[in-house]
């Protein structure tokens, strides 16, 4: 049966970038290797060939300057997707972004929309290293007016995607790299997910773990394992936006489950999952039946060496080990339970690098 | 024909001049209330602009922006709202004077952040040329943009791409107070390092309105023939402290000698002795009609409301 055909994350990608600049003639597509013989990951592959080089090109090296370009092209109704193929090189972008993207729709009256989208690839493990690895969600959600999209799952990001590049307003699209091989169905044509609506991904009752981009898979495998075990049943929601969030579906389970752990890729001081214990302290105190948790990468850069990642990262384990803690069972052997098939800085045995 | 031109270009600069020192007289009441930088003795590129730019054509500026979105025909009334933070200004009281804009002539905004505005201007440019509109983009900025980063990023990117965008760079040889000799190395000239990355460059006494008018309408020229983009030096001055509506020469970075030599290349009085004398009563006449526009552009300012507080948590998102 085709419709239950599967495809790859990079795939989506691809389907949304080909669906959006068919249907918006006017859409540029660019970026650093946009049009090189790899595509960024085969992400835009054939992209050039369908809608020429006047709409898709490569470009200079030159983030802050080709953000600019975006935010100019958008005050003249020309919609981009600006492509950059790790997160940390679109830091030279900060003035940009924050300065004018952000504001140039505020600042000025709200008279012109700035209809923008920035795809980020964030790296993790085969020794990425401090500067091929940051997920810095929590800096552009700091920033009023933009959005902050964080997509899980195949089909997700293809549904985000086109409401990304179909939103008036600036959109930071995160794509984690571990994610880029996973498969869902996917909808042919218009499929669209609504910016600023989260998933709930595996109901429960007794604990809400809210997650974001690849640890929403890890809870997805913890969750799994919790039922099976102690039949624990822990609500699984991915955020899918982290701008806007989406309060009525978090407070919505926090009503039900009184118990909360967060997952977030980032690092934990001034993280987005602090954003939200600090909210739910703030609106959900008395309900708690115990204190808000949260995971999230340490206050250290990402080290290089296999060696020095191999508890790094946060895993099933990590999390199902939250779980059991807030509903206090003593258990000691979750680790060697969800011990690791592959090795630790690789998403599964396929992936080889190099980056 | 060469008369009317002049008398044209006397009245832009003429209404830039006494727009900035009306902001000058009233600026001490306290009813301005943010930070405003004065174009009076740049007067005269902004004028010449005024006279060759199509409406259609796109604008974007720096936090010196009064006379570029004057020149491009931005309204009087709604900038001077804008700066007494009134509901009616261009920017309904959001932005200020360093963040002016006029969309009925495609004047795009200015930036209080140095360099900030010039890849949108480029964007501008690769803009019209995916719509294949014919449209040119005007990208002001003082000297001080040329020691950043995006500039580089954006001449070169226009280069390439061969966009229809003209770099109009005003150098008024001061950052602030940090004057080019402890900024660019002794010697260079801005123009022929620009050159060197490629766009066609012409640089010229910013101070003649004649000579701004004749060196724009070059590069107006060659974009239009589709050759790239074109990059203007112009060498001007500004009389007024860098932010605010008072002369500085007493606190010791420029010198008098300075100020004074460059007084003597004051642009309107230079353009008015290119007149002849029997124009003189015209230029009276137009000296009356802008003053009174201006006593009218103010009390509109004065009259307005302001904003209701609540507008400032609305229209973050569209």
């Amino acid at each position: 049966m085709l419709s239950k055909e599967k495809f790859t994350f990079v795939e989506a990608v691809n389907d949304a970038l080909h669906f959006s600049m068919k249907k918006d003639k006017r859409m540029i597509c660019y970026g650093l290797g946009v049009t090189d013989p790899k595509g960024v990951f085969s992400t835009t592959t054939n992209l050039k060939k369908k809608f020429g080089s006047n709409r898709v090109f490569d470009v200079p090296t030159s983030e802050n300057a080709l953000t600019g370009v975006s935010i100019g092209a958008a005050l003249n109704g020309v919609r981009s997707v600006v492509t950059h193929q790790r997160l940390d090189f679109f830091l030279l972008a900060m003035d940009q972004l924050v300065n004018s993207a952000a504001k140039w729709y505020y600042m000025f009256g709200s008279q012109k929309p700035v209809p923008i989208t920035i795809r980020l690839i964030i790296g993790r493990g085969w020794g990425q290293g401090p500067t091929h690895s940051q997920n810095l969600q929590a800096w552009f959600n700091h920033i009023p007016g933009l959005k902050v999209v964080m997509p899980s799952f195949a089909d997700d990001a293809k549904g985000l995607l086109i409401s990304s590049i179909f939103d008036p307003n600036p959109v930071v699209f995160l794509e984690n790299r571990w994610l880029h091989n996973t498969k869902a169905i996917i909808k042919k044509g218009d499929y669209r997910v609504k910016i600023g609506k989260s998933k709930v991904c595996v109901k429960g009752k007794h604990i809400t773990i809210l997650s974001m981009s690849y640890l929403t898979l890890e809870a997805i495998k913890a969750s799994k394992y919790l039922y099976k075990k102690f039949k624990i049943s822990a609500e699984v929601i991915d955020l899918r936006t982290i701008k806007p969030l989406d309060w009525a579906s978090i407070f919505q389970s926090i009503n039900k489950t009184k118990r909360l752990l967060i997952l977030d890729t980032g690092f934990t001081t001034s993280s987005v999952a602090a954003e939200i214990i600090a909210k739910i302290a703030i609106e959900k105190f008395k309900i708690l039946k115990f204190a808000p948790m949260r995971l999230a990468m340490p206050d250290v850069p990402e080290p290089t060496s296999l060696a020095l990642t191999k508890n790094f990262y946060i895993r099933a384990h990590n999390i199902a080990a939250s779980v059991l803690k807030s509903l206090k069972i003593n258990y000691k052997n979750v680790e060697k339970d969800l011990k690791l098939v592959n090795p630790s800085d690789v998403p599964d045995s396929s992936f080889k690098g190099p980056f | 024909m060469k008369e009317r031109l002049f008398l044209k270009l006397y009245k832009s600069m003429y209404r830039i001049r006494s727009v900035e020192e009306e902001i000058v007289k009233r600026y001490h009441e306290g009813r301005m209330r943010c930070p405003t930088h004065l174009s009076v003795g740049q007067e005269a590129v902004s004028a010449a602009f005024s006279q060759l730019v199509s409406k259609n054509d796109f604008a974007v500026s720096s936090h010196r922006g009064h006379a570029h979105y004057l020149g491009k025909g931005g309204k009087l009334k709604s900038m001077i709202a804008e700066i007494y933070g009134k509901k009616t200004g261009c920017s309904k009281g959001k932005g200020g004077s360093m963040h002016l804009i006029d969309l009925s002539v495609n004047f795009m905004g200015t930036s209080a952040i140095v360099g900030n505005s010039i890849p949108i201007g480029v964007g501008l440019g690769l803009s019209a040329k995916v719509k294949k509109t014919k449209q040119i983009s005007f990208v002001f900025f003082g000297d001080g943009a040329i020691e950043e980063g995006v500039f580089y990023e954006s001449i070169n990117f226009a280069t390439v791409k061969k966009l229809p965008v003209i770099f109009i760079c005003e150098n008024n040889l001061y950052s602030v107070y940090s004057p080019l000799s402890v900024r660019q190395p002794k010697g260079r000239s801005i123009s022929k390092m620009v050159k060197a990355i490629g766009p066609k460059v012409l640089s010229c006494d910013g101070n003649d309105v004649i000579k701004a008018y004749k060196t724009i309408n070059r590069a107006i020229s060659s974009v239009k023939k589709n050759n790239g983009p074109f990059f203007l030096e112009f060498f001007t001055y500004r009389w007024l402290e860098h932010c605010g509506p008072n002369y500085d020469n007493d606190i010791g970075y420029r010198t008098k000698k300075e100020f004074e030599k460059w007084k003597k290349k004051e642009p309107i009085l230079r353009l008015r002795k290119k007149i002849k004398n029997k124009f003189h009563t015209r230029l009276k006449n137009i000296e009356n009609e802008v003053n009174k526009e201006i006593v009218n552009a103010f009390n509109f300012a004065e009259k307005s409301d302001f904003p209701d507080k609540s507008e400032a948590y609305k229209g973050l998102y569209a």
